[in-house]
């Protein structure tokens, strides 16, 4: 597939050693977990403010599932509406296909430049590198993907794609780029420098690509929510838009979206709103409006009822911003273009061998699972994901081989108390070098507990004689 | 007088044997006739946690077979408990034993709450006490209202430790952030893990915790390591330890 091309040629690493060179920073790796925490308690504090919080998870829960539950009905729906509102409807299946109807679009209208606002879809298609290759110049025009795409970096979050990187460091980007102060890190110069060179960008664009956070299908309309307004400005100079949408984020009325519309912004960021949510209702005066609707696997997560609920998702990132591990490990080390608690099972679904240590990415803390606002059962699906990988042959045989051992030992009263009376006997008598080496990961960085001479079996037999 | 089977974790049986004595004479104390069958090991949530569930089905039958006449199963872990109300369905459903067995087993704090209704423990702990809330049960038992959902704030081993005299439970300023352990995690995640329980540790070093407490070992056991490693003087200590009138002697805690 085209698309993979890109990603191919990446050094591919499990996530534990992409996890390990992250924290090995370590001042760097608790900047990024402080970050993400105060977004996460900004959220607490915006979700508290409601009262209805939990009935309003619940409801959107309710009307996702019920949406999947007939996903083709709705889809279609959608295509009647938006077609009678003058909208030009594509379906794509793969990643290539979408990148190929895109690109016919924009040959048809002879589009040189275009600008691009927030889009998980289009980076999944990997559609930057695909449009550029084929002569096409692409602006992000979200200041955080616009940075990461200076940088030549992928998002390393969905909300907050360039969180992983310091201020210091966007000054110096922009000094190179962009011509501002050597040495200069105030945001609002920085944040004005960005503006003039993407206004810019804004007027000389011959197109603009969206992409979709709730598709309509009673109206045919849909709504796309962001902070900068960037997808306004890059729809409205502009004749032609296009809006790229995978296929589960219809919704069945308009009336739903104010539950998710107040569920987003406050699990995302924890404001009580986006600064923009856009409604479009078919193409401007005299301009083109393109709909591309995308699968790209996910018929196949809504067939498997144990994931399915995982197409409840809106990418509010919540589950990024709560997750002790993605915190510490930073977005790249899961090396898929969603990342943390809900990357981690989209991710297999389309490639278990390769993403085979992301279920693992985990402590099965739970938290995920407990902040998303669409009640998607994150960790349990992780847990279930893990089966799915010791079912597929993919577990490590090191791992494989030490669950058979685990079986036979514990699986034995007689084996299990003689192995741990010697262990207990044992163990303090080794010399350290024996047991601490890198052989026991655990011995790291921390001892092991002291070895009582007694196990609670012993004490409990002798304290029932006596 | 309440029946109640023992269910001690297999590496609290081995490595922790005060925390399983401390467990008995508690629930000794408030009355309930308790037994430790001796045919126990481990209830196999190593082997589920790491996806191997055909290794773990043997140890659930197993569980099943030696707790299921109890009227009650009491254990001093919330993730050991979690494994058997939560995740045996999938390794025994259809069994009719199960779901009556599913019904009676309560992790000890649970126990003393909702069925024994302990209001107050009486005992002395005169220290400055940060308690780490383990994740499976405050998210999958929900021993605690937990800080990601809105709901009215309660917490059930808080609620007994805040009544023993003279102890003064320590505000956190991440109150139920994961530790890192994570059973197989603190190995195949190290330096992930690592980070995690020495961040857990600062929390409640910053809130000035002479004692950290939790109703599960593991997590203990894994901040613990780290504690150790790096000679800090906080000592760990589980919930049933402090309920039962254990006091913070170092060869109880740190093992020095």
């Amino acid at each position: 597939m085209e698309s993979d091309a890109v990603t191919q040629t990446l050094t591919h690493h499990e996530h534990p050693e992409n996890a390990t060179a992250f924290v090995a920073n370590d001042a760097r790796a608790h900047w990024h977990d402080q970050s993400l925490w105060f977004v996460r308690s900004k959220r607490d504090k915006a979700a508290a403010t409601l009262p209805e919080w939990e009935e309003l998870r619940a409801r959107a829960s309710a009307i996702k599932q019920h949406t999947m539950s007939r996903l083709g009905d709705y889809l279609e729906q959608f295509e009647r509406n938006a077609t009678k509102l003058g909208a030009i409807v594509h379906w794509a299946r793969t990643p290539a296909e979408h990148n190929q109807i895109v690109l016919s679009i924009l040959q048809q209208h002879g589009v040189k430049k275009l600008v691009k606002s927030k889009s998980m879809l289009t980076e999944e298609c990997h559609l930057n590198p695909f449009l550029e290759r084929n002569g096409i110049e692409v602006t992000d025009t979200d200041l955080g993907e616009w940075i990461v795409q200076l940088l030549g970096q992928p998002p390393s979050h969905i909300v907050m794609p360039a969180i992983h990187i310091k201020r210091e460091e966007i000054g110096e980007l922009f000094h190179k780029h962009i011509g501002t102060e050597k040495g200069a890190t105030d945001p609002p110069y920085l944040v004005d420098a960005a503006r003039d060179e993407l206004r810019r960008k804004f007027v000389q664009a011959d197109a603009g690509i969206t992409g979709v956070n709730f598709a309509i299908a009673e109206t045919g309309g849909f709504v796309v929510c962001t902070n900068e307004g960037n997808a306004d400005l890059g729809v409205s100079l502009p004749k032609l838009h296009i809006a790229c949408m995978g296929i589960e984020k219809l919704i069945p009325r308009a009336a739903d979206l104010g539950v998710f519309l107040r569920l987003l912004a406050r699990s995302a960021t924890g404001q009580p709103i986006t600064t923009y949510s856009s409604h479009f209702h078919g193409p401007l005066a005299g301009g083109e409006l393109h709909i591309v609707l995308v699968d790209d696997g996910r018929s196949e997560i809504l067939g498997s009822p144990e994931f399915r609920r995982s197409l409840n998702c809106i990418r509010c990132g919540a589950c990024m911003n709560t997750c002790p591990v993605y915190r510490r490990s930073g977005g790249h080390s899961y090396e898929t273009t969603v990342p943390g608690p809900i990357g981690s099972i989209l991710a297999p679904s389309r490639d278990a061998k390769a993403h085979k240590s992301l279920p693992f990415a985990c402590s099965l803390c739970g938290s995920c699972s407990d902040v998303c606002p669409v009640k998607i059962d994150l960790h349990t699906q992780l847990l279930t994901w893990r089966r799915e990988i010791a079912v597929r042959g993919l577990l490590p045989w090191r791992k494989r081989l030490s669950m058979k051992f685990a079986r036979i030992l514990l699986g034995n009263t007689w084996l299990f108390t003689t192995a741990g009376r010697i262990g207990r006997w044992l163990l303090p008598k080794l010399p350290r070098f024996l047991v601490y080496n890198r052989l026991n990961p655990w011995g790291k960085q921390r001892e092991l507990p002291p070895m009582p001479k007694q196990s609670f079996r012993e004490l409990y037999r002798q304290r029932k004689r006596s | 007088m309440p029946r109640v089977g023992l269910f001690v974790p297999c590496y609290v049986d081995q490595l922790y044997p005060q925390v399983a004595m401390a467990t008995l004479e508690l629930l000794e104390r408030y009355g309930c006739e308790v037994e430790f069958p001796p045919a126990q090991t481990c209830c196999g949530q190593p082997m589920a946690n790491t996806g191997c569930t055909n290794d773990a089905k043997p140890l659930a039958e197993k569980f099943l077979s030696i707790f299921q006449d109890y009227e009650y199963v009491v254990c001093p872990s919330g993730s050991c408990t979690a494994m058997v109300t939560h995740h045996y369905e999938e390794l025994l459903h259809g069994n009719p034993a199960y779901e009556s067995l599913r019904k009676k087993t309560f992790e000890l704090c649970e126990f003393l709450v909702d069925v024994l209704k302990i209001e107050k423990v009486e005992g002395r702990f005169p220290y400055r006490v940060g308690l780490h809330n383990s994740c499976h049960g405050l998210r999958e038992l929900r021993l605690g209202s937990g800080s990601e959902r809105m709901i009215p704030a309660f917490n059930k081993a808080g609620q007994l430790l805040s009544g023993l005299e003279g102890i003064e439970l320590v505000p956190l300023k991440r109150p139920d952030e994961c530790c890192g352990f994570g059973g197989t995690f603190a190995v195949a995640e190290e330096a992930v893990s690592c980070m995690m329980g020495l961040d857990r540790i600062h929390d409640h070093e910053q809130a000035g915790a002479e004692v950290m407490t939790a109703g599960d070992m593991s997590c203990l056991m894994h901040m613990y390591g780290l504690i150790h490693r790096q000679k800090k003087p906080i000592q760990v200590m589980h919930v049933a330890e402090i309920l039962a009138g254990r006091q913070p002697t170092a060869s109880t805690t740190n093992g020095k």
